[in-house]
């Protein structure tokens, strides 16, 4: 029978139901009085021989059941009646019914939230053609993503295997459209970046590869269609107009479609702009010194064919002739390959363990939610044992009573997983419009699609079956004639044995999950408490940060420090302001610049013979006071450092010691960066965190801005003043210098808040989780108590009749749960300090087996056990011997 | 009560189709003159009658129609249609091969006299 007229016969038979219900009644009902006729005719009186006709007709509604049975319609029907039966029983228990969807909503909304980054993150690739062949190259034993631009042109020229090889890199500029200066990020890409990604234009057209010739030569450019639509408010007319990047002129040629925002997963580019016109981004000469090997990122199509391991080769042999060719730049160049949309191997690990971790716990939240509520079906099965064995002995069939079991399940799950969708799809759009960093463009590119409801009604199914399946067994097993007999006892009896029921390891892993996820929520807290008070090797409290580019205003050469000085001056100048410095790149900012540097006595300057690998900052002399940095010894750079003096440095205590020994040893002596002349070393400073919270110490250098300029300068100022009013007195300052200049101000806590971004996430979401997981441990015990109470009423009456004390009736009562509950938590406890050690890697100064956390767990843990077994222990304390013992 | 036989799975039809190849009757009619012919030597449930007599209307092998008893009851009537005439030759014919080949291996076997 095809589909539609099936469907037809059975709405058909559905309306016909109640005809033929009817009508089996009336044949019903004359069958008896013709047989009750019968009987009286035998010289029964009429009301004993239509009784005796009822009975000898058997089971009425049984016999309609068959036949309904029998007709088409029938599924339909009974599935209905099975509903609408069901929401009947679970209306009629709100608490029970309430209780198990919101457990289910949690836990199918973690899941689907969880689920909403995995798919975002990780198993969505680029939106670009054909992204299964687009890879990354990484080289060395680092797996470094960075390649100088010279070596970049080596490569995509010599290798066989990529069809086009493209290069990007992150650039910040000021953009003039005539009124407003402001800041903007982007990409610089390679000409062929368009053509070989496959992008077409959504307005106007891209630029090429052909477009080339060298320096300076391409003053053209993409914008985004956000941010077109954000500055440009969608006019069309842009296209073909002119624009100042950083005082330099640049014809926009084009949009790019909206379904294109780069080349990486969460950082959507305000533009793209050719990489041969580096230099106007005021990035100096990158292009043509060859070990400026931090420049850019190189990606491109294998070919079609062309597996990774035969790109690898190539890239490798491609390698070994730079290696050979330029003996002084060139090490260690072995090549890897990776997925572009995370940046490679320098994000994509972490955020994959990360987005896997939280989908483990996520399913054991799932799996003990399911454990939990088939745990609550059985123990309401067996509640109900007696009117299952009533309809049992009624004529209902076993199969049919585990329907109405499975539709209640599936009902609960269902609005459960429907209520947590709707609860996982808000998260999911706070998380895609939340903006983690002041000053990057990052985004959490999660949008709740398709997959995610998929997702979350495959779990409501799978979860509703799952808890579903748990009390059948024990439906299958009631013998009707027992249970009526016996009373509820009867089935029970089977399931107090002393042996280890499912039941119970799911309850001991659900605790133990619990504990795993208390603990390390934890230790994520508490690390994080500490990373807050722990020194940064710089005090970001009453200081403001005044964030800037002067390329991006078109200063160059000697007019920058000149220009420096004098906001310094002017900032200075301000009421209230106790001091004033700058440095290029603020410590815990997203990037430090770095080099190697070599001993004083090294004459062969080539990357294998570096002494260290530093952190190089350029600041003004007042920076240390500025930061609240400690000065250890010697002295700090002066404005007489300039370039008519020797050229000076001061380092850290961590350089100190690497370097030279000690930090005494360290004043007075030389080393020499890889570019440039000798540095003596004048001064030692403490050591701080530089790139990131969680990293090892390392060692940095600070020179004068006069005597090493940049371009980049963040200007600390220091001032006990309300920072809103200092805000306006700093934008009043900088204004009578330079109008337009594009530049941000915050305070420097806002500014560092982007550092403790994933401390941050992790605490919140195991914090999440970990109240989940609290929340089902609490219910399940609970049940797993409550339960066994409700069975040993008798037991306990008949003991405490007998004389026993309270402890041993708690004991006999509760007992089970207890030890259920402590070998829970010693083996998630144990489980969770070495979830821990995974945990230190993402917040700064988790420490598992610090005291205050394993006190923690434990105190929580039987925090969680008084409170679940509170109500039971308080009901099996107050059982009255006398009046449960009468009772049966 | 117990000198009355179960009933073998499937046989109910055939009965059924044979008491009403008598003339028409309504359910309970049907009861009794299964008992008559049978000699009450069957057990038959009189509820069971009924999804029986659904199952064959449904196959378009009984034609059932509301009537009067004789005693005046409203009584629904069946009858036996061409097909259900033709289905109950061909299953008297294949029952008595059946049974015929059951008596006889049941029977008293020359080997274990």
């Amino acid at each position: 029978m095809s589909l539609f007229p099936s469907i037809r016969f059975r709405l058909a038979a559905l309306f016909q139901r109640s005809e033929l219900r009817t009508d089996l009644d009336d044949e019903q009902r004359s069958h008896i009085q013709l047989r009750a006729d019968d009987l009286e005719r035998s010289g029964l009186p009429r009301p004993e021989a239509e009784r005796r006709a009822r009975i000898e007709f058997g089971g009425r509604e049984k016999y309609k059941e068959e036949i309904h049975a029998s007709l088409g319609g029938n599924l339909m029907a009974t599935m209905i009646q099975d509903i609408r039966y069901s929401l009947r029983v679970l209306l009629k228990s709100p608490g029970f019914t309430i209780a198990a969807i919101l457990t289910l909503a949690l836990a199918i909304g973690a899941n689907a939230v969880v689920f909403g980054l995995l798919d975002a993150l990780i198993l969505r690739p680029l939106n670009v053609p054909n992204p299964q062949t687009l890879y990354t190259i990484e080289h060395g034993p680092d797996k470094s993503e960075g390649e100088s631009y010279l070596d970049y042109l080596d490569l995509r020229d010599r290798n066989r295997t990529f069809e086009s090889l493209i290069l990007y890199n992150i650039i910040e500029v000021g953009f003039d459209t005539g009124a407003n200066p402001s800041r903007s990020m982007g990409y610089e890409v390679s000409g062929n970046y368009f053509d070989a990604l496959g992008i077409q234009p959504w307005l106007g057209r891209f630029f090429h590869g052909a477009d080339e010739h060298g320096p300076n030569s391409a003053p053209y450019m993409v914008i985004s269609y956000p941010y077109w639509h954000s500055r440009f408010h969608d006019d069309r007319g842009i296209v073909g107009r002119v624009i100042q990047v950083d005082k330099h002129p640049f014809t926009v040629v084009g949009v790019a479609p909206p379904s294109f925002n780069g080349t990486l997963l969460f950082f959507f580019p305000d533009f793209w702009a050719p990489v041969v016109n580096h230099e106007q981004f005021g990035g100096g000469d990158v292009l043509n010194i060859r070990n400026e090997q931090d420049f850019i990122m190189a990606f491109g199509h294998l070919k079609p064919g062309v597996t990774p391991a035969q790109a690898i080769v190539d890239l490798n042999s491609v390698g070994a002739w730079l290696e050979k060719t330029y003996p002084k730049t060139d090490a260690h160049m072995t090549f890897t390959l990776a997925r572009p949309s995370l940046a490679g191997d320098l994000l994509g690990p972490p955020v994959r363990g990360f987005v896997a971790a939280l989908m483990l716990l996520a399913g054991l939240i799932l799996l003990a939610a399911c454990a939990n509520l088939g745990s609550l079906f059985a123990a309401r099965a067996a509640d109900r044992s007696r009117e299952i064995a009533l309809r049992l002995a009624l004529g209902s069939s076993r199969r049919r009573i585990l329907r109405a079991v499975f539709t209640e399940a599936l009902l609960v799950s269902l609005a459960g997983g429907t209520l947590g969708l709707f609860g996982s799809i808000a998260l999911l759009r706070a998380l895609s419009v939340w903006h983690p960093s002041p000053r990057y463009p990052i985004i959490v590119p999660v949008a709740p699609g398709a997959s995610v409801y998929w997702a979350a009604l495959l779990l409501a199914l799978a979860s509703g079956f799952l808890f579903g399946v748990v009390p059948v067994r024990q439906i299958l097993r009631t013998n009707a004639y027992e249970v009526v007999k016996a009373g509820s006892a009867g089935v029970v009896a089977g399931s107090t044995g002393r042996r280890i029921t499912l039941r119970d390891v799911l309850l001991v892993l659900q605790i133990a999950i619990c504990a795993v996820l208390v603990t390390s929520s934890l230790v994520a807290v508490r690390g994080l408490l500490q990373s807050m008070h722990s020194n940064w090797g710089f005090d970001p409290q009453n200081a403001m940060v005044l964030d800037s580019d002067l390329s991006m205003a078109g200063y160059t050469g000697e007019n920058v420090p000149a220009m420096q000085r004098r906001m310094i001056n002017a900032l200075q100048a301000i009421p209230g302001v106790t001091s004033v410095g700058l440095i290029d790149e603020l410590p815990l900012n997203g990037g430090a610049p770095n080099e190697d540097v070599f001993t004083d006595e090294t004459t062969d300057m080539v990357p294998a013979k570096a002494a260290a690998h530093t952190i190089n900052y350029k600041i003004s002399p007042d920076y240390f006071h500025a930061a609240g940095t400690t000065l250890l010894r010697g002295r700090d750079l002066t404005w007489h450092d300039d370039n008519n003096s020797p050229a000076v440095a001061v380092v850290n205590e961590e350089f100190a010691r690497k370097m030279f020994g000690s930090v005494d040893n360290a004043i007075g002596r030389f080393f020499k960066p890889e570019i440039g002349t000798r540095l003596q070393v004048v001064g030692v400073v403490e050591n701080g965190k530089y790139w990131q919270m969680t990293e090892n110490q390392k060692p940095a250098i600070f020179i004068s801005f006069l005597q090493s300029p940049a371009n980049a300068s963040s200007i600390v100022v220091r001032s006990n003043r309300d920072p809103q009013q200092l805000a306006a007195d700093i934008r009043t300052a900088l204004r009578e210098q330079d109008r337009g200049l594009p530049f941000e101000l915050l305070t420097w806590s806002d500014q560092l808040s982007w550092a403790l971004v994933p401390s941050r996430v992790a605490t919140v979401a195991l914090g999440v989780l970990g109240i989940m997981g609290s929340i089902l441990a609490i219910t399940g015990i609970f049940g797993l108590a409550a339960c066994s109470v409700s069975r040993r009423l008798r037991e306990i009456g008949i003991r405490m009749a007998l004389g026993a004390q309270r402890r041993e009736v708690l004991g006999a009562a509760l007992g089970r749960a207890i030890k259920l509950l402590l070998v829970g938590s010693v083996a998630g406890l144990l489980l969770g300090v070495l979830a821990g050690r995974v945990l230190a890697y993402l917040v700064y100064q988790a420490n598992p087996r610090d005291p205050f956390v394993l006190t923690g767990v434990v105190v929580a843990m039987a925090f969680l056990g008084l409170v679940a077994t509170w109500i039971p222990a308080q009901r099996a304390l107050s059982v009255n011997p006398l009046v449960l013992l009468r009772e049966d | 009560m117990n000198d009355q036989a179960q009933l073998l799975p499937g046989t109910l039809d055939l009965l059924i189709l044979r008491a009403v190849s008598l003339g028409p009757l309504h359910g309970y009619g049907i009861l009794l003159r299964i008992g008559q012919i049978s000699g009450n030597a069957l057990l038959i449930e009189q509820g069971a009658l009924y999804p029986g007599l659904f199952r064959l209307v449904r196959q378009g092998l009984l034609k059932a129609d509301w009537g009067t008893s004789d005693n005046n009851r409203r009584a629904k009537f069946y009858e036996l249609t061409a097909a259900g005439r033709k289905r109950l030759r061909e299953e008297t014919k294949s029952w008595n091969r059946l049974a015929g080949a059951i008596a006889s291996a049941l029977g008293p076997q020359p080997e274990q006299v």
